[in-house]
């Protein structure tokens, strides 16, 4: 009997001996996307996939995976799961999550596909096509996962027209669309090497280890098994950017604009999950700026960084903006959140005194200082019978899409502003990082679709809000103020001997 | 690289079954200064510069036959860069 092929052999059978060189259509036109930005390839049999990836061992092992979780979705199910969660509120980090996260795993399982079809190398091509399936597995477990408390909680129904639609949501669409309609090296930069290398860990270790404290077993279930995809995804972010640099030094310039660029919009975009990480869980995993600490400077300044060094490439150019912002960054979004929760797909509320004491806790030099006084403020508007709604539309920055809710890192209490004119007309922007990214290519930014601006020229549903509500597909029970809302009363009588309420 | 402090590296594993702790248990028993740190849900396991995983060792602490591509199903992410992935071994370490 033939010997069984090594893992090696395996990989070279499929990536090598399955391709083929054109005779009849030039390289260039089979493969017409991999030249415009100026990246530089000498030798694609040089990218090594570490993972040696093949049919058989990718559909062997993600079906275990498939399995194991749709057990635990299984006995969620049955044993009345939902009734064991910390609390409540709770589900409003994962009714974020599936308006935030799941559209942004399905518009990566498109662009994965394209790009298996048009890197000129089979190596890199093979690795596409299982990340686009993967993301698509994503997309399909997060739903089935999540619609288990669909049927028991508001917000989750309408979230792939929500992430069309809603302005908080625009924060993550932005992000990925322009990743999209980047070319093939800069969108591997952007997703695979900033978004799944530098920051994969902040978005989904703290959720899914939250999730895990909190009581939502098949969330974790899915985060996890997610992640054991993520981190062949990381894989690939770190070999693609390996085989740039090695392949010419002309491509190191453009490679470390990239990573300025990428780092940054990435680094914007989980403002929501510092948000959701310092104020939305009811069980604490770590605060915000300790996680950062750990999974961006400990491994990536201070690890991965120093690998690149060797190539010429520097940590990201705003990155100490980024370090000052950690003390400030989680407060800022929540605040926020809070005061536009009647327009969006989740509610809020402020932190108990348990709460606010782990804040005082976690951040000892910014806290009491500058963000307890603003919750003081709104109890004392909630204990007047109000509650503290922001009904002004807020200033967009034209780049990330976030509202002006940054301050100058050496002011804390001065709102960040940038501004600049392009053709004739003024755009704003949150900080010196996102008006970089414009000023690089403003004839891409000047096309955005700011939330504002377009409820402002009657693209939303009309000119009341209520009429926006209307348009975002919020129904009775999703928005607002998390105490005395309908998830709160249906876990109070859930919890009470009481009859559930007819 | 003027920096000469040690770097670590590491994974971070389901802390989900016996099998994987027995997993954590081989890595410890082949890499000096392993440092194993627990999360909700979650085992890290780091050591200075360069991390190992035999099959060999790992089927003796499972008691079973053990396949390399199995590590796909306790990992969650991991730092450092994976040189090796073969039927014998992973190794991850920084390059430079």
């Amino acid at each position: 009997m033939a010997r069984k092929l090594s893992m090696k052999q395996r990989y070279a059978a499929l990536t090598r001996d399955l391709d083929w060189t054109p005779s009849y259509v030039d390289e260039e036109k089979l493969f017409p996307y991999t030249r415009f930005e100026g990246i530089k390839v000498n030798d694609w049999a040089a990218w090594e996939d570490p993972f040696r990836l093949t049919v058989d061992s990718y559909y062997k092992y993600q079906a275990e995976k498939d399995k194991r979780l749709y057990a635990v979705i299984d006995s969620f199910a049955q044993g009345q799961g939902h009734l064991s969660l910390s609390d409540a509120s709770y589900i409003n980090a994962m009714k974020l999550f599936i308006q935030g996260v799941t559209p942004i795993e399905y518009a990566a399982n498109r662009h994965f596909s394209f790009l298996a079809r048009h890197y000129n190398g089979p190596g890199p091509r093979f690795a596409a096509l299982c990340q686009s399936v993967d993301e698509l597995r994503h997309t399909q477990t997060e739903a089935h996962t999540l619609s288990a408390y669909n049927k028991y909680y508001g917000g989750f129904h309408s979230w792939p027209k929500q992430f069309d639609r809603v302005w908080y949501l625009s924060v993550p669409k932005s992000f990925i669309e322009d990743a999209m309609a980047s070319g093939p090296f800069e969108y591997l930069i952007a997703v695979s090497f900033s978004f799944e290398y530098l920051l994969t860990n902040l978005l989904f270790v703290p959720f899914m280890s939250g999730a895990s404290f909190n009581g939502d077993v098949p969330t974790m279930t899915f985060g996890f098994s997610a992640q054991s995809d993520e981190s062949r995804h990381m894989t690939l972010g770190l070999e693609a950017i390996k085989f740039l640099l090695e392949q010419d030094e002309a491509n190191v310039p453009i490679i470390q604009k990239w990573i300025d660029k990428w780092f940054w919009r990435g680094y914007r975009l989980v403002s929501l999950i510092a948000a959701m990480l310092d104020y939305m869980l009811p069980k604490k995993v770590m605060s915000w700026k300790e996680s950062f600490e750990l999974y961006f400077e400990e491994q990536m300044l201070e690890g991965l960084f120093k690998d690149l060094e060797f190539y010429g490439i520097r940590p990201p150019a705003d990155v100490a903006v980024a370090i000052a912002e950690k003390e400030h960054y989680s407060h800022q979004a929540y605040w926020t959140l809070y005061q536009y929760s009647y327009a969006a797909g989740f509610t809020t509320t402020i932190p108990d005194a348990e709460h606010l004491d782990w804040l005082s806790a976690q951040y000892p030099d910014t806290f009491d200082k500058y963000y307890r006084p603003l919750w003081e403020k709104a109890a004392k508007i909630e204990a007047d019978g109000g509650r503290f709604f922001n009904t002004g539309l807020p200033q967009l920055c034209q780049v990330c899409q976030l509202p002006m809710l940054f301050t100058e890192v050496d002011d804390p209490e001065v709102v960040a502003v940038r501004d600049t004119v392009f053709e004739g007309e003024r755009y704003h922007f949150c900080s010196d990082g996102c008006a970089r990214i414009f000023a690089d290519e403003p004839e891409k930014y000047v096309q955005a679709w700011l939330p504002v601006h377009q409820i402002l020229q009657g693209s939303c549903g009309g000119p009341t809000l209520p009429e926006v509500l209307a348009w975002y597909g919020f129904q009775d029970g999703d928005s607002g103020e998390y105490v005395g809302s309908a998830d709160q009363i249906d876990w109070q009588q859930w919890h009470s001997d009481e009859p559930v309420r007819s | 690289m003027s920096d000469t402090r040690v770097r670590n590296v590491g994974v971070d594993l389901q802390d989900a079954n016996e099998e994987n702790l027995r997993l954590v248990q081989a890595i410890v028993a082949d890499n000096d200064g392993a440092q194993v740190t627990r999360m909700p849900g979650l085992v890290r396991v780091q050591v200075p510069s360069c991390m190992t995983i035999r099959r060999e060792t790992v089927e003796t602490h499972l008691g079973r036959e053990w396949e390399t591509p199995e590590f796909q199903l306790a990992i969650v992410s991991y730092f450092g860069h994976i040189s090796t992935w073969e039927d014998d071994e992973i190794v991850i370490k920084w390059d430079h």
